[in-house]
């Protein structure tokens, strides 16, 4: 009985060594994500609703990244520039928009579409 | 009878080396080396199961596996409301918009067209189970050419199973359990999972890595 019981154990971690082989290595995460996607799945859950309270948990992530020298997730910027401007602070929207720019050029394109909108808000160009 | 003794272990590892050995043919990546993509659009997945809350969960969960492939996806909770304030009302509609409309407003170089087949969880007698089954094409925004295609599923039946996708289903939900942390529903967890195998890199016949990681214009994953 405790003879059997061993070899399973020793079975069991052969079994993982092996399948730990064929896994790929994991890598360091490129960015600290934190409750990110939780954030944009409560915020696509209730659409129209902008869920300002997650303003405080986005800065307090924003300054925990900055003091662990931890890189931002691509639209996090984007994301809480969106809220700031449901909270009626475009000054900060604007900045932070540009902020995901300079993070990420690649997404020039749309932040740019978006601050043309947030300067004349009146105006709505169509996309289609 | 004096027959050689093969440990139980052997026979086990053995048969766990011809399962990596067998898999399916290796993916044609010719047109996705050749358009290299950085930026990646994810539309609004098109929901096929009952469940309402299926296109959130499957969207919100494709940032990270692609991010970390090395793209810069957009921020989808903009695309979200750029969608809505344009009239877009529904996913399909969303995925119906020209490849050249996309781009020409999101500046996106490919778009991902996630579908949503399962999602939820079925209540049986014995046992219930949590499913979600999703699949991913990858279409060059510039050219309107399919770059890459898979699927991919996740469900709470694979904790008991014996197969290789069973141990290996466990070690990526300990990995994605510390990631999504403490998520309300289940099937929102397994959403997670199933994404992350889906569009994570590198896989054999994934995703390849984006020029953001740092197996970007590696050789596609050999296993």
């Amino acid at each position: 009985m405790k003879a059997a019981s061993l070899s399973r154990r020793v079975l069991l971690v052969v079994s993982v060594a092996l399948f730990a082989g064929c896994a790929h290595k994991a890598m360091a995460p490129l960015y600290m994500w934190e409750a990110f996607p939780k954030m944009q799945y409560d915020t696509l859950l209730r659409p129209g609703v902008t869920p300002l309270e997650q303003v405080g948990a986005m800065e307090a992530q924003a300054e925990k990244a900055r003091a662990a020298g931890a890189a931002l997730p691509p639209g996090f910027r984007a994301h809480l520039g969106m809220l700031k401007l449901s909270a009626g602070d475009v000054d900060q929207a604007r900045q932070l928009w540009q902020a995901e720019k300079a993070a990420f050029p690649e997404s020039t394109p749309y932040m740019d579409q978006l601050l043309k909108r947030l300067d004349a808000p009146v105006k709505k160009d169509n996309p289609a | 009878m004096k027959l050689i003794r093969v440990p139980p272990w052997a026979v086990l590892a053995f048969a766990f080396l011809s399962g990596c050995a067998t898999k399916a043919p290796p993916y044609d990546y010719a047109a996705f080396m050749k358009a290299k993509p950085a930026t990646l659009l994810v539309l609004p997945p098109v929901n096929e199961s009952p469940e309402v809350n299926a296109t959130s969960g499957v969207w919100s969960h494709a940032t990270l596996p692609l991010a970390e492939a090395g793209y810069y996806v957009l921020p989808v909770t903009l695309v979200d409301e750029t969608f809505r304030q344009n009239g877009v009302a529904t996913a399909n509609d969303a995925q119906d918009i020209p490849a050249t409309k996309l781009r020409e407003f999101f500046g996106a170089d490919a778009a991902v067209y996630m579908k949503i087949k399962k999602y939820g969880t079925s209540y049986a007698v014995l046992a219930s189970e949590t499913r979600v089954e999703v699949e991913a094409r990858i279409v060059d925004l510039r050219s309107g050419e399919l770059l890459w295609q898979g699927r991919a599923a996740a469900t709470s039946a694979e904790e008991q199973q014996q197969s290789q996708g069973g141990l290996i289903g466990l070690l990526v939900t300990a990995i994605v359990k510390q990631i999504i942390g403490t998520a309300t529903d289940a099937s929102y967890r397994y959403a997670g999972i199933a994404n992350q195998r889906l569009l994570g890199a590198p896989r054999y016949n994934g995703v390849l890595p984006g020029p953001r990681s740092p197996n970007y214009g590696k050789p596609p994953a050999a296993q």
